[in-house]
């Protein structure tokens, strides 16, 4: 186990090499000249070369480089163009406002989809199964911001059971951030939950025809045991490789969502960074995300392993 | 080489071409029969195609709804008011006989909006898989027929492209590049490019060990002519299935760079863009968010039944 653990995250490394350096090339090389690209046409030469010295960016592009991936490995990623503070805290806190909705959600998508989907799976072709799947998938079609607006309108303008921002009053307790979570949390749900049910159903109409399972139809466990204790057990592998198959959607969707709800994530970072040429904190956001995302693939995998003996001996 | 001919060609092979095959010797004659055959064999599949297709409800009601749009797309200029005129004096006006869908925040006429809001979209979804497809079917037959090192230098390639979330990657590119119409084309193209490309590459190897591309090597073809007028018509149909799923994630992917403000500026009637700048108005006047949101949902979920359809039928 530990050497499959040990493997991927070498195999991790060029990877992010490569990717790093397309970071890099599209920030930094693609624009040509970053001074002029940063303060557009309108600035006056002198101004450019002063901003190119102060960033850096007259000097060889190996030398850049090496320093800019040195300094994101070190924690030093630079001042922020816009604010003229250290980057590292601003991205670091809203990482931490993104993990929290990125958890919510998570803590609803799964249980739900998983749901949603071993039942349509032990009631396979009835009506309730074609109507589960067909929800499901359309949902999960749907770009997240369509579902956002008109999820805010039914509950937060119409019926006004949530509340219309996504970040409480400053002062209030803990429980209160969650409550104001749940909004732009389900937007995230839907977007999942179409390839996670489907993946939960079709594990468990597998299952289903078994010998094992009929086994211990007829030996006389009851039906709970045999689905609680041998199906879902089962049905679970599949499920679980999609689930870290979809946290690229996730970080996409966490973009979208922070956006429209206007939350200081670091999808909205990101986008913010963009919009204004802030190409420092965009870099190191992009990167920060670019390894998360390995990370939790690599989460999924092992946890995929560790469900799944057969892959686990293979190691 | 034999010839293989099967008992529901409907033209009787004469007794010549029977001689011709039992002596071996490849002739014209024989030649020109066995593409005619190929030909008829290719019709009837089109033909059965066609009617299964009509026959799938799910591939019919997505058809109907993307044609209407694309109706709309072509024709709302003559049908409604104007999407862009502005009236100071009726701005977020709620949906009235005179504006069914309402005014927005300058005073457009939301109906109009909305019907030409699809014109955007679908100049930007097709043109962008057909670039994915064009990419993406070059690398994957490339890969695909060469194997060896080619195959795994774009192979590697591919997986760095694929390692960071396409919405971020497109972020990065467009706010580098500029916001033009071609631009998110391209970069939308450029994106699916890597996936296309594995399935080609899929199909290219399931293919090519196959005895008529081994006929077409022997008889000295080049390895160009092998890909395109081999193997490419044999492949059509992994990548049009290939292409409508593309085409759904494009239509999504677009409305989300023109939500996110990387794509279409104002005063652009666009889906994503009109959401984006009238979410402010939900609270006083959700018409002007609203009915480009369902707009949009309904293209969304259109392209995907016909996905759905198209790819039930051909799997069977």
């Amino acid at each position: 186990m530990l050497r499959l653990i040990g493997r991927r995250l070498l195999l991790m490394v060029p990877t992010l090499i490569l990717v790093s350096m397309l970071v890099f090339a599209l920030a930094e090389v693609l624009p040509g000249d970053v001074g002029r690209s940063i303060l557009g046409p309108y600035a006056t030469q002198e101004q450019v070369d002063l901003l190119n010295e102060r960033l850096g960016t007259d000097r060889p592009l190996v030398v850049r480089y090496a320093d800019w991936a040195a300094g994101f490995v070190t924690g030093d990623w630079g001042e922020s163009l816009l604010y003229n503070l250290p980057v590292f805290p601003i991205v670091m806190r809203a990482l931490g406002n993104s993990l929290l909705l990125a958890g919510f959600a998570l803590v609803l998508i799964i249980p739900t989809s998983i749901l949603l989907g071993v039942y349509s799976g032990l009631r396979r072709d009835s009506v309730l199964d074609r109507t589960i799947t067909v929800s499901t998938l359309s949902m999960t079609v749907i770009p997240e911001f369509v579902s956002g607006v008109v999820l805010l309108y039914i509950f937060a303008v119409w019926l006004k059971w949530l509340p219309v921002t996504a970040i409480p009053p400053a002062g209030s307790p803990f429980i209160d951030r969650i409550y104001y979570l749940i909004l732009p949390a389900i937007p995230l749900m839907f977007l999942e939950l179409g390839y996670i049910a489907r993946m939960a159903r079709v594990g468990t109409v597998q299952v289903l025809t078994m010998p094992y399972i009929r086994t211990a139809v007829l030996k006389g466990l009851p039906r709970r045991q045999v689905v609680t204790r041998h199906v879902l057990r089962n049905a679970m592998v599949p499920t679980v490789t999609v689930i870290g198959s979809q946290i690229g959607w996730l970080i996409g969707g966490l973009v979208v969502i922070e956006t429209l709800f206007v939350y200081p994530g670091i999808g909205k970072v990101m986008v913010d960074a963009a919009q204004t040429n802030d190409v420092v904190v965009l870099e190191a956001a992009v990167l920060l995300v670019a390894v998360l995302y390995m990370l939790g693939n690599l989460v999924a995998d092992v946890v995929v392993a560790l469900l799944s003996p057969r892959i686990r001996m293979g190691g | 080489m034999s010839v293989e001919v099967r008992p529901h060609d409907l033209r009787e092979p004469d007794t010549d071409l029977v001689a011709v095959q039992a002596d071996g010797v490849v002739d014209d004659r024989l030649q020109a029969f066995e593409e005619d055959a190929a030909l008829f064999e290719q019709r009837r599949q089109r033909r059965y195609l066609v009617k299964a297709l009509l026959r799938s409800p799910t591939f019919m009601i997505g058809f109907g709804i993307l044609l209407f749009w694309v109706f709309m797309a072509l024709f709302s200029t003559y049908l409604t008011q104007s999407p862009t005129d502005i009236n100071a004096a009726g701005i977020l006006q709620a949906p009235s006989p005179e504006h069914w869908f309402g005014t927005d925040d300058l005073g457009r006429d939301v109906l109009a909006r909305t019907m030409a809001g699809a014109r955007t979209v679908l100049v930007i979804a097709p043109l962008a898989t057909a670039l994915a497809l064009l990419w993406g079917g070059f690398i994957g037959l490339v890969a695909g027929f060469y194997r060896g090192l080619t195959d795994e230098i774009i192979m590697r390639l591919v997986d760095v492209l694929l390692a960071l979330p396409i919405i971020i990657t497109s972020i990065l590119i467009l706010s580098l590049l500029g916001k033009s119409t071609a631009i998110v084309i391209v970069v939308i193209g450029a994106l699916f490019t890597p996936v296309v490309s594995r399935t080609v590459r899929a199909a290219v190897i399931g293919e090519r060990e196959r005895e008529y591309v081994m006929a077409a090597r022997l008889r000295g073809e080049r390895s160009a002519f092998v890909m395109a007028r081999e193997i490419l018509p044999n492949i059509t149909q992994p990548i049009i299935v290939e292409g409508t799923i593309r085409l759904g994630y494009a239509v999504f992917t677009a409305a989300t760079l023109s939500f996110l403000g990387f794509g279409l500026q104002p005063p652009s009637p666009d889906w994503g863009l009109t959401i984006a700048t009238e979410r402010v108005f939900l609270q006083i006047a959700p018409w002007t968010v609203l009915f480009p949101a369902l707009a949009l949902a309904s293209l969304v979920v259109a392209v995907n039944l016909i996905t759905d359809g198209l790819g039930r039928v051909l799997s069977r």
